[in-house]
């Protein structure tokens, strides 16, 4: 099985390749590529995203035929996709940050900055929270209900349809922190970052 | 709920980590890699190297040890001590480390937060703040504690959370290595200035320090270094300690 992490420049993604290759080990191929012939023919694929929407989305744009080939691949032959943090974010429909900006629109939404009270919450949302998991997710399976998750970001993903959501946390208000949409999976915290409970998850994955 | 974090942190010179005292007087304590990953496994939140190699010799090593550690741990990784330029953050990220911390750079060529903030979004960047009491201010002292700026800290640190900075690792000069606990009134005035989260820094030297810096510090996360280094304390001791506290953390 051949499983693609998306290099497309959107910031460091050395952290996402060093946890897919422990888990992975010999089992499972994992390639880093942005190479659309290659992520075509993969079984599955990661995209990772760091710093802002914008310039994640408009990293993603100047790979010529890269938004195609993500669509193809996770909208029209329905294979498993799992995005991480602004990687998740860029499901949306359009995301505020910097500026109005269009993502990639396969789950209905928003991404928005997290309403920190008037500085009563410091952002970014930096560290260990907890998840409250809302229902049953593939990559959930044997992760604890209330499982800490290493964050890292100042903006949430809003989606219209919250039967996608597949896990909150709590911070100011309950964010969104996992979604789950047929094939398409999205974590907000990093669990290439959260030990040994963020590479079972990372496995679920693999293993789905 | 978010939960305050412990961050063990390493000296690491020409390879090797060491133990600081008042930035002076080193002591080799052992291998870095081995370190991070007894850390890791005992529950650290984070671990963070601060390579006082310096700019001038050996810069290289630290490459390597960031590069093995990131194999071999899987929470987040700050790196600092030496960060120079936005290429030097691009290196250390590219080896594995996910946040950079930056010191006399910052100070010298604020810039580089700026720049770097943008171009690697700003979870990864750190300002690190060496700060010395000087009559009812702090000033910011540079090169590992051995120039003194005359920067305000508190202005100091309200113009690096506009740059563009994720975090901000504050470190009272005064206190460092001499275990009496960190600088409270330091940590709680940069806290209450900012809106980013506050790493305190410096002076710990039994765990009660641990949960002055959280209660009255305000600081999200506590960082130390010789309590955990010749076995005086585990972290999950220091967790178990600030959670009988009552201060939310981590188990």
């Amino acid at each position: 099985m051949n499983v693609t992490i998306v290099d497309y420049k959107s910031g460091n993604i050395s952290s996402v390749i060093n946890s897919f290759k422990e888990v992975a080990k010999d089992k499972v191929n994992i390639k880093v590529t942005s190479d659309l012939n290659k992520i075509k023919s993969s079984d599955k694929v990661v995209l990772p995203g760091q710093g802002s929407f914008k310039s994640c989305v408009d990293a993603l744009n100047k790979i010529k035929g890269l938004t195609d080939t993500l669509n193809e691949f996770a909208i029209t032959n329905k294979k498993p996709l799992l995005g991480i943090c602004v990687g998740l974010q860029m499901f949306a429909d359009i995301g505020y940050e910097e500026t109005e900006t269009k993502g990639l629109g396969w789950i209905s939404g928003k991404v928005s900055k997290i309403d920190n009270q008037n500085g009563k919450f410091k952002l970014p949302h930096i560290g260990w929270n907890q998840i409250n998991i809302v229902k049953g997710s593939k990559i959930f399976k044997d992760i604890e209900n209330n499982s800490h998750m290493y964050f890292v970001h100042s903006y949430e993903f809003v989606p219209n349809d919250k039967k996608v959501i597949s896990a909150t946390t709590d911070y100011s208000s309950n964010i969104v922190c996992s979604v789950e949409k047929e094939n398409i999976f999205g974590t907000q915290f990093h669990p290439e970052k959260s030990d040994r409970i963020g590479l079972k998850i990372i496995d679920n994955f693999i293993n789905l | 709920m978010l939960k305050n974090r412990i961050i063990p942190c390493l000296d690491v010179k020409n390879g090797r980590v060491v133990k600081g005292i008042n930035f002076v007087d080193l002591k080799d304590a052992g291998d870095p890699v081995e370190q991070a990953k007894i850390y890791s496994d005992g529950g650290a939140d984070e671990i963070c190297f601060l390579d006082i190699t310096a700019s001038n010799e050996n810069r290289d090593t630290i490459y390597d040890v960031v590069e093995k550690t990131s194999k071999k741990c899987f929470v987040p990784l700050t790196v600092g001590g030496g960060v120079r330029s936005v290429e030097d953050i691009n290196k250390l990220l590219n080896c594995g480390a996910d946040k950079v911390s930056i010191n006399t750079a910052a100070v010298e060529n604020p810039k580089v937060v700026a720049e770097s903030s943008k171009k690697f979004g700003s979870q990864c960047i750190v300002v690190a703040i060496d700060a010395k009491k000087n009559g009812d201010k702090w000033e910011v002292f540079t090169h590992g504690g051995r120039n003194n700026s005359g920067i305000d800290a508190l202005e100091y640190a309200e113009q690096m959370e506009k740059n563009g900075a994720g975090e901000l690792l504050v470190t009272s000069m005064d206190r460092d290595g001499t275990q009496v606990g960190y600088d409270i009134d330091l940590m709680s005035k940069i806290s209450s200035k900012v809106n980013i989260p506050v790493i305190a820094s410096g002076g710990v030297g039994n765990l009660d320090h641990l949960v002055d810096g959280i209660k009255l510090g305000k600081a999200s996360a506590v960082l130390a270094a010789s309590i955990f280094h010749y076995g005086k304390h585990s972290v999950k001791e220091a967790k178990d300690y600030l959670d009988s506290k009552g201060i939310p953390v981590r188990i």
